[in-house]
């Protein structure tokens, strides 16, 4: 299993009042050719801003203040703006939660993929056209030809997200980042988008990392799973372990505190308290205040994420 | 059965379109097409559909937030539509309603302690002194520091302000609470602390819920009966276990397997439903649902199929899969 792209000991952050929020603080991330990373966490937990730095769309005054993101043999962090234009969407795109929020409503469908082809590719007008009514017929949209004249209000909610795939995979990207791709559709939509999702993944063999709060779609959709907690990945492992086996005190919280269809039970549990602020993280573990079995060692330094049986690690030191 | 505390028969609601000041409005949309549905005194009924489906449109009918166009709603019996606003202000204090977005439904000058006490103030209950001890007091309850009455609401987080939204709708001591989508924005382990509350609420002051959600599995877990909609109408309606271990319509199947798996590996059976939901301005005739569904008949093209009840309350508007134990349909 080789790297298609790696982040290694990223860190960025958001200047306040008090201090820098530490929104990504230390992640190391590997996506491998064909396979999902699930990123999962609650929000402010930095799992979207995670996402906008393997982009380098970084939303200001956020800075990238150190690591770095390994991508066909170049770090992503240091390229020129130049460079970087051309690696997004023909290397890494990304598919947005809110489709009619990322679509120019002023353009018809088609011509925005086309544009995103023609950016990217020497091809004539015509024939950039021609595949973009071709990759909105690969994700499912009826009468192709017919739709890619119409702009997105004309769409429905799932058919715009379509649009939107087509888009990022309109340059044969070889990373996917899927930000809550699904979380602003119904649910029979929902389940549409994920399956057209993964089929697309095997027909391309790209490197998926699908972002979500919802740890049933990443029993669904994921090979492996990452659990960040204010800023840091504090548990990682392939996913029927996650799941068999959950390690870090706040992924087992995390689990026991879904409904599960046809799982009855008469009281959720919930995480007592609530995330610690980003620029006040507590020394130590940022867990620990809300954690079950914590003791006075949690204090002392954040636990290092450690492997803790093959291929599955966490960052406690109770685990 | 005990009487219903809350009942809807027949209840229509259609917003005009296009239409505007001097002019007829062209057409209308049937967001609640005809309902009659019956809550029990401490019943909890999970209300589930799709956007567009008239779900939050029904459960502020069921409240006369919005005059209905047809049909009637009783509340202890009693009609709300032909009550005088005096009389119908009295009752407003025994039904409340916590919304979906716990950012845009408290206003941002007040403190959070005359949020909560609004209602009490409004209906003048107790002295002012009393008023605001009792906001402390529901505060309290609903998990909140007894300073927070000060503060304002953007000084809390959005499970914090949720739970201010639920003490402000229990303040008047209502029997009847509809819960909008009131966990929906809410991340997991902050949905598990309010669905529990709601839980516990219900419990010590035997409050009657409309649980209204698109969520499947936060509706199974809070729900006692559960019903379906689809474009306006009731498609399905049924005890908890009837619903998620014996769902009859098409519709309610196909919900039930886009819920995502539990754990992964789980094999589960897809039911991809061609096309959108179609526009509610212009239903198709027959059977709303005929369009998407896979066991649709000649039937289902012209006759709309009545909600029929079978064995133990189950009733399904369907004419390829009735409810069991229904007959005449």
């Amino acid at each position: 299993m080789t790297a298609v792209l790696e982040v290694q000991d990223l860190h960025m952050g958001f200047p306040v009042a008090h201090g820098t929020a530490r929104a990504v603080d230390g992640v190391s991330l590997s996506l491998a050719r064909g396979r999902v990373l699930g990123l999962v966490g609650e929000s402010g937990c930095g799992k979207s801003m995670t996402a906008l730095c393997l982009l380098r769309l970084v939303p200001s005054p956020g800075r990238i203040t150190g690591g770095r993101i390994l991508f066909q043999g170049r770090d992503l962090l240091t390229l020129p703006e130049r460079e970087m234009r051309a690696v997004r969407g023909a290397g890494v795109a990304m598919i947005f939660q809110e489709p009619m929020t990322a679509l120019n409503p002023v353009l018809t469908v088609g011509s925005q993929i086309a544009e995103a082809i023609a950016v990217h590719r020497p091809v004539s007008r015509r024939e950039a056209w021609d595949r973009a009514v071709a990759l909105l017929d690969e994700v499912g949209i009826p009468e192709p030809a017919a739709r890619a004249t119409d702009y997105p209000h004309q769409l429905s909610g799932g058919m715009r997200q379509r649009v939107m795939i087509a888009m990022a995979i309109s340059c044969e990207p070889q990373v996917l980042v899927a930000d809550e791709p699904t979380t602003a559709l119904d649910v029979t939509i929902q389940a549409d988008i994920l399956a057209l999702l993964r089929d697309l993944r095997e027909r391309h063999g790209m490197a998926v990392l699908l972002i979500t709060h919802d740890l049933g779609v990443v029993a669904e959709q994921a090979d492996d799973v990452a659990i960040m907690y204010a800023g840091r990945i504090v548990e990682q492992a392939p996913v029927a372990e996650i799941f068999a086996r959950p390690r870090h005190p706040y992924t087992q919280a995390l689990l026991r505190s879904m409904p599960r269809l046809g799982h009855h039970v008469d009281r959720l549990a919930q995480i007592p308290g609530h995330v610690p602020d980003l620029a006040k993280l507590p020394a130590g573990c940022a867990f620990r205040e809300r954690c079950p079995i914590a003791v006075d060692a949690c204090g002392a330094a954040p636990p290092p994420l450690e492997e803790k049986a093959p291929g599955h690690r966490a960052a406690c030191i109770r685990a | 059965m005990t009487a219903p505390l809350v009942e809807v028969r027949g209840i229509e609601k259609r917003f005009p379109l296009g239409g505007g000041w001097l002019r007829r409005a062209q057409a209308s949309v049937r967001a609640v097409d005809g309902v009659s549905l019956a809550i029990a005194p401490g019943e909890t009924l999970g209300l589930v559909g799709e956007s567009g489906c008239g779900k939050s449109t029904l459960g502020r009918l069921m409240l006369r937030l919005l005059e209905p166009t047809g049909g009637d709603v009783l509340f202890e019996g009693r009609s709300l539509l032909g009550l005088p606003p005096a009389e119908l202000r009295a009752m407003r204090r025994r039904m409340q309603i916590v919304f979906q977005d716990p950012y845009g439904s408290l206003n941002p000058r007040m403190r959070v302690g005359a949020i909560v006490r609004e209602g009490l103030d409004i209906h003048r209950v107790g002295t002012p002194a009393e008023r605001r001890a009792r906001a402390r007091e529901l505060l309290e309850l609903v998990g909140l520091p007894p300073d927070a009455a000060d503060r304002h609401p953007h000084e809390f987080s959005g499970g914090q302000r949720q739970r201010i939204g639920i003490a402000r709708a229990l303040a008047v001591e209502p029997r009847f609470v509809v819960a909008d989508e009131a966990v929906s924005a809410l991340d997991v382990s902050v949905q598990a602390q309010i669905l529990n509350l709601l839980q516990d609420l219900r419990r010590r002051l035997g409050l009657t819920t409309l649980f209204i959600s698109h969520d499947l599995r936060v509706v199974e877990h809070v729900s006692d009966r559960v019903a379906i909609m689809y474009l306006g109408r009731v498609v399905e309606v049924g005890s908890r276990d009837a619903i998620y271990a014996g769902a009859r319509h098409p519709y309610t199947r196909a919900l039930l397997a886009s819920v995502p798996a539990t754990a992964p590996g789980e094999k589960k059976e897809r039911m991809a439903l061609p096309g959108d939901v179609p526009s509610p301005v212009n239903p198709p005739p027959g059977c709303a649902f005929h369009p998407r569904c896979p066991f649709a008949e000649e039937r289902c093209r012209r006759e709309t199929p009545a909600l029929a009840a079978g064995a133990g309350g189950h009733a399904v508007a369907c004419h390829v899969f009735p409810a069991p134990g229904a007959i005449g349909v």
